[in-house]
């Protein structure tokens, strides 16, 4: 699987994820919006939209997804959903300034998918330049 | 409790082979086995939430050791220097027995824990926040400081990873 992984998967594979990984993001922010009333929260919801973005990474091959992979977008994303946190999360005597049972969830989700799919990206191309290297 | 104990002689048992076995595939899949009967026995003992975050972490950790680790050419040493690791072995396992002698004494029975924190925030959660799901309660507004700590660890991850995956988006560009 890893010596094809350039190329992708198969035609069934590929049209499967084009039709699944919408369902699957949309379940990540349910769970993450969702935390508050039934079990679930930001870090499992964040573990599966990281899961959705693996799936594509693991139909299409490494260099599509990494071409779709918009760095300065993921980088904004992420320096925001980070600051909100800390702002949010900060805590000044007893209290916490703005602690929203929204906005925190969905900021660990963002923070929590992009560092495991990132995670991820490190690994394949680590052991992508092991292979070069040989 | 006669599924827990099912549940984890099958943990054992999986443990153990993946320990054992000589394919680096199977032994990599036996470690699932192990999350996934872990994420069962969370499920029988009513704790859902820790179910679910054991279930996604370990589709997520297996994918990533599968695909991201896994190669046919890697260097593996099993042999030689037996009687080095079968000292070394010997003391690890007569130093966590000892210590577990003295921790496994002083531990409260099982089902009935100390509850001192606990308590309060079983009692007064539901009050004070509002929130229906106590868990969520617990990590978002007692303890929000513990989430903040495991964000930054994400957030580094991602930095550096962007700082890595730069020079593969600009083929050539560092080597010039």
């Amino acid at each position: 699987m890893s010596r094809a992984g350039n190329k992708g998967m198969t035609l069934i594979v590929k049209t499967v994820t084009r039709i699944t990984l919408g369902f699957i993001l949309l379940y990540g922010i349910y769970i993450a919006l969702n935390g508050e009333t039934a079990p679930g929260g930001g870090f499992a919801g964040g573990v599966i939209v990281a899961l959705a973005l693996v799936h594509v990474m693991l139909a299409f091959g490494r260099d599509v997804s990494l071409k779709w992979l918009h760095v300065g977008g993921l980088r904004a994303a992420v320096s925001i959903a980070a600051l909100i946190f800390l702002l949010a999360a900060w805590p000044r005597g007893q209290r916490i300034i703005f602690g929203n049972d929204i906005i925190l969830p969905v900021c660990e989700m963002v923070i929590v998918g992009a560092g495991l799919f990132a995670i991820f990206v490190a690994l394949v191309l680590v052991s992508k330049a092991d292979k070069e290297a040989e | 409790m006669l599924e827990i104990d099912l549940l984890l002689l099958f943990m054992i048992a999986s443990a153990i082979i993946a320990v054992q076995v000589k394919d680096l595939l199977s032994s990599v899949i036996a470690v699932g086995a192990v999350g996934i009967g872990l994420s069962m026995s969370f499920l029988i003992m009513k704790a859902p939430d820790l179910a679910i975050m054991q279930l996604v972490v370990e589709v997520l950790s297996l994918i990533i050791l599968i695909r991201a680790t896994i190669r046919k050419d890697l260097p593996f040493s099993a042999s030689g220097r037996w009687a080095f690791n079968t000292f070394s072995m010997i003391l690890f396992l007569a130093v966590f027995l000892v210590f577990a002698y003295f921790s496994f004494s002083d531990m409260h029975r099982f089902g009935a824990p100390l509850m001192k924190v606990s308590q309060e925030y079983l009692g007064e959660a539901m009050a004070k926040t509002g929130a229906h799901n106590v868990i969520a309660a617990i990590t978002l507004k007692y303890r929000s400081i513990d989430t903040l700590g495991e964000v930054a660890a994400l957030f580094a991850a991602v930095v550096g990873v962007l700082a890595i995956a730069r020079k593969v988006s600009r083929p050539g560009g560092i080597r010039k």
